[in-house]
């Protein structure tokens, strides 16, 4: 729909028609100081930002995208400062003004943000104050910078309430932040960047909180406003299939440094440099399904499940009103395949595959675990004692790399400590084992008298990996084991998996709300939608196929990275 | 909100009961009563007691009767004539002794508390958000400094400075005409000249640990993304400073209520009795080294009702201060 043409680097004011540019940032550079030298989080970087035009800014985790948005408003966090460039902000009455020569705490400044450029964050719950209600803070900006009466700003407040789509505009002004869902908050956090009709929007990761569907109303809404008030938009995301959505323009970052900038379809369709190569190559390869699966014989369906859930309910609150976490669910594991749990915040499949290990007590129903030796254990009702060997034959993987590890063990010590709590092995028994492990997911067992925060997310993921399959189990749960790490390393950690699992015969449960993740590894898909599975099936016949509408709903509201293929629109809602 | 307000103060009968019938037992728990410390005392003056006058003692004390009976006595008197006791040692109404010791110790410990939040909570504040400037380290070498040093001794040195270097008369809350005058202005000037030491003495632990807690409370907050959007939105540093992360790391000061009440009563002896300030503190120490019964009972009494008191005040504090918790 639109096209916009980002001047060559190095060429200032070429392609600054006037009244078409707001921002121009030319060689912006931003140094963090530190104790062992400087870190150049931003290392010249230029761009423009044009009238009604969408910049997305991509790149892994520590490319830098954050601090360069900080940079333009000068709010970068201590002790990181902006030391050579410029950012030429264009006014619509023709004057202009180098943003990066005001003091970051000067009047001039704190003009122009909320004001001319407004900025949204990413995790909507902590970037309001719990303690003000909603209508304060965004009241705050019209008595700031438009000196309107307390009157007209909540009028103002109520009108921008509505704009964003959030029901009840006058009640909601009075609630408090916690009063609302994720996505609501952000409708507020879009409500309050909006207040003064800024020139530019600079959203840091809006979506990356939020679930799929919600995403793409978010994604809407921007883009609406976007049209209405012809804002330039800068949108920084680390999702390529969000930008494939969004974007006019695309910025690809890397340790700081701009890699590659064009319109959208040139970076997803023909992209000139190696590290957008190796990022768009790594979104393609989540779209299918994995090699290693292709060339595999479909498993066997006939076959014996090594567990079989039947009618698992599991209640929080009191009897009386409970909240059905899982609600009535039946499906099995077969031996050797991956299970997919698909579903969003709160459908109730992370209390599905705690259940699994009987992290939580269910309420009602049956697990039927299959051991080895063929005979069948059921986990809901298992004593301690069959309990504890379960749990050596069932283990998990978490989601988050840094939490779940002990900052205080060394890494021998973290994947030794199963084999160590169960007797099973000790001394140097243990320590062969261990460096055995490390080398199964590819970390080098020198390493093992390190901690884990010497390592990087992925290889903290290992590490969790390896100490799952300490005590060769026969299946493993691996909640959204890779929804913290970035893209490239994501597939690489699934082919890992891969991997272990025909070699040590493992079964998966593997919950994600990541699709692509799913296509690529799972064998079988259950989705679920408030505690209730709605559909299994085959990944094939559920993704490309589905049969329940809200299946449907939600493969709708997932952006395809590509440009070309722009479907959001199309997507539709369930309310069932 | 007001059932639970109802609710919570209901609950607080039931426990006051409770209460009070274990500082009574705690109290008759050492061996010997008041007669056996009184007769002790005139012992020391050479003085004898024989068997039937402690007897003759006990009878008028009513300290014969069983624990159980005592209690009762004691308890009916106050709530229905609000009669506390008579006090042994000074031979006078317990209320009276209570409420004239206890209305100068309130004005002493709310000038120590304004004092001390006035000083620590803004100095405390500047130290977080100049985290390691020179000013955060001079701020935190004093503190720790207020810290270590013991109240009695601060107390010590500003009397032997206030004595020598300026000539106040020292010790006590009143010039010596006016102890026993009737209040006047003269009266509440005098209390003001004499009020400043112990205050300041009072106040100097308490700030050099208020400042590290505000520091640490200050800090958490420092780094919170909403802080962040505050400084987008284009606010002055000094306005969003004190809208969003001081108004937050407050909170935790709301709940210090509950036991800053208790502490009008025991808090600060050791201070009270080298100024020899005529505050409950000492009267307190001293009913319970003579056994002075309904005089400890009815201080304990009090100690544990604004304990009570205390907490409640702060809950619904907490409760107005933050929404998040008005929600449960």
């Amino acid at each position: 729909m639109t096209v916009t043409e980002l001047s060559p680097r190095g060429a200032p004011g070429a392609a600054s028609a006037p009244g078409r540019t707001v921002l121009e940032v030319r060689n912006l550079t931003t140094h963090f100081p530190v104790r062992t030298g400087v870190v150049k989080a931003v290392d010249g970087v230029s761009f423009n930002l044009e009238r009604g035009k969408t910049l997305c800014v991509v790149g892994e985790s520590g490319s830098g995208k954050s601090v360069t948005a900080r940079s333009i408003l000068q709010i970068v966090d201590a002790p990181g400062r902006i030391v050579a460039g410029e950012m030429i902000l264009h006014r619509p009455d023709g004057s202009s003004v180098d943003l990066a020569k005001l003091g970051n705490r000067s009047r001039e400044i704190r003009a122009v943000r909320g004001a001319e450029i407004a900025m949204i964050f990413q995790e909507p719950m902590s970037s309001l104050s719990p303690v003000h209600t909603v209508g304060d803070q965004i009241m705050e900006v019209l008595r700031l910078h438009l000196k309107m009466s307390k009157a007209e700003a909540r009028a103002r407040c109520v009108e921008l309430l509505r704009q964003v789509e959030i029901p009840h505009p006058d009640r909601a002004v009075d609630r408090y932040t916690f009063e609302f869902s994720g996505g609501m908050r952000q409708r507020v956090m879009i409500a309050m960047a909006l207040a003064c009709n800024p020139q530019i929007l600079i959203a840091d990761e809006p979506t990356t909180a939020l679930d799929v569907t919600t995403q793409a109303e978010i994604l809407d809404l921007i883009k609406k406003l976007q049209q209405q008030h012809g804002m330039a938009v800068m949108f920084i995301t680390h999702d390529m299939g969000v930008v494939a959505e969004i974007a006019d323009e695309v910025l690809v970052m890397y340790h700081g440094k701009v890699m590659e900038a064009g319109d959208v379809d040139t970076i997803f369709h023909a992209p000139k440099d190696e590290y957008t190569k190796m990022l768009i190559g790594s979104v393609l390869r989540l779209e299918q399904k994995a090699e290693i699966r292709l060339k595999r014989p479909p498993i066997d369906t006939t076959a014996e499940p090594v567990i079989e859930v039947k009618n698992l309910q599991m209640h929080f609150g009191s009897p009386k009103a409970p909240i059905k976490a899982v609600d009535d669910v039946t499906l099995k594991v077969l031996p050797g395949e991956t299970l997919g749990i698909v579903g969003e915040s709160g459908s109730g499949k992370t209390t599905m595959g705690r259940c699994l290990l009987r992290i939580y007590d269910p309420t009602g129903g049956q697990i039927s675990y299959k051991r080895a030796d063929g005979s069948k254990v059921d986990i809901v009702a298992a004593d301690k004692e069959t309990l504890k060997i379960c749990r050596r034959e069932i283990r998990m993987i978490f989601q988050d790399p840094v939490g779940s590890l002990n900052p205080r063990m060394t890494v021998a010590q973290v994947i030794g400590e199963p084999l160590l709590v169960n007797g099973i092995a000790k001394g140097r028994e243990l320590d062969d084992r261990v460096a055995d492990l490390m080398q199964q997911v590819g970390l080098n067992p020198e390493w093992r008298e390190r901690y884990p925060h010497a390592f990087s997310g992925g290889q903290r993921q290992r590490i969790g990996i390896a100490r799952a399959i300490a005590l060769n189990p026969r299946v493993i749960v691996a909640d959204e084991a890779t929804s913290a790490l970035d893209v490239s390393l994501r597939s690489q950690m699934l082919d890992l998996m891969m991997n272990l699992q025909d070699k040590l015969g493992l079964s998966y449960v593997f919950i994600s709300h990541d699709i692509g993740v799913i296509r690529y590894m799972c064998d079988r898909i259950a989705v679920m939608y408030r505690g209730k599975v709605v559909e299994t099936g085959f990944t094939e016949q559920v993704c490309d196929a589905p049969t329940h509408p809200y299946t449907q709903a939600l493969l709708s509201a997932i952006p395809r990275p590509d440009p070309r293929m722009r479907s959001m629109h199309k997507r539709h809602r369930y309310t069932g | 909100m007001l059932r639970f307000i109802i609710s919570r103060t209901l609950w607080m009968i039931p426990s006051l009961f409770v209460v009070s019938f274990l500082a009574f037992v705690l109290i008759q728990l050492p061996p010997g009563d008041y007669v056996t410390t009184y007769i002790a005392t005139l012992a020391a003056s050479n003085e004898v007691v024989d068997q039937n006058t402690a007897a003759d003692l006990r009878q008028r004390f009513g300290l014969d009767q069983p624990l159980i009976v005592q209690y009762v006595k004691w308890i009916t008197g106050i709530l229905t004539r609000g009669d506390f006791g008579l006090s042994f040692e000074w031979q006078q109404p317990v209320s009276d002794l209570i409420w004239e010791r206890m209305a100068l110790t309130l004005i002493l410990t709310f000038s120590t508390l304004l004092a001390t939040w006035g000083i620590a909570l803004p100095i405390g504040v500047f130290s977080a958000v100049k985290k390691y400037s020179i000013g955060d380290y001079i701020v935190t070498f004093f503190s720790f400094l207020g810290l270590a040093v013991p109240s009695f001794l601060l107390a010590l040195v500003l009397m032997y400075i206030a004595a020598v270097q300026f000539g106040q008369e020292v010790g006590g809350l009143f010039s010596e005409q006016y102890v026993n005058a009737p209040w006047s202005m003269g009266k509440v000037f005098d209390l003001i000249h004499h009020l400043w030491i112990p205050v300041i003495i009072l106040a100097v632990s308490g700030t050099a640990s208020l400042i590290r807690v505000m520091r640490a409370n200050m800090l958490d907050e420092l780094g919170k993304p909403y802080v962040t959007t505050a400084r987008a939105k284009g606010l002055s540093e000094f306005h969003l400073l004190v809208k969003y992360p001081v108004r937050i790391a407050l909170n935790p000061f709301i709940s210090t209520i509950a036991w800053l009440l208790p502490n009008l009563v025991s808090g600060s002896i050791i201070v009270a009795i080298v100024l020899s300030l005529p505050t409950a503190g000492p009267l307190l120490l001293q009913s319970l080294m003579s056994q002075d019964m309904y005089l400890a009972g009815a201080f304990v009494l009090l100690i544990c009702t604004l304990t009570l008191i205390g907490s409640l005040v702060s809950d619904i504090l907490l409760a107005f201060a933050d929404p998040r918790i008005r929600l449960e």
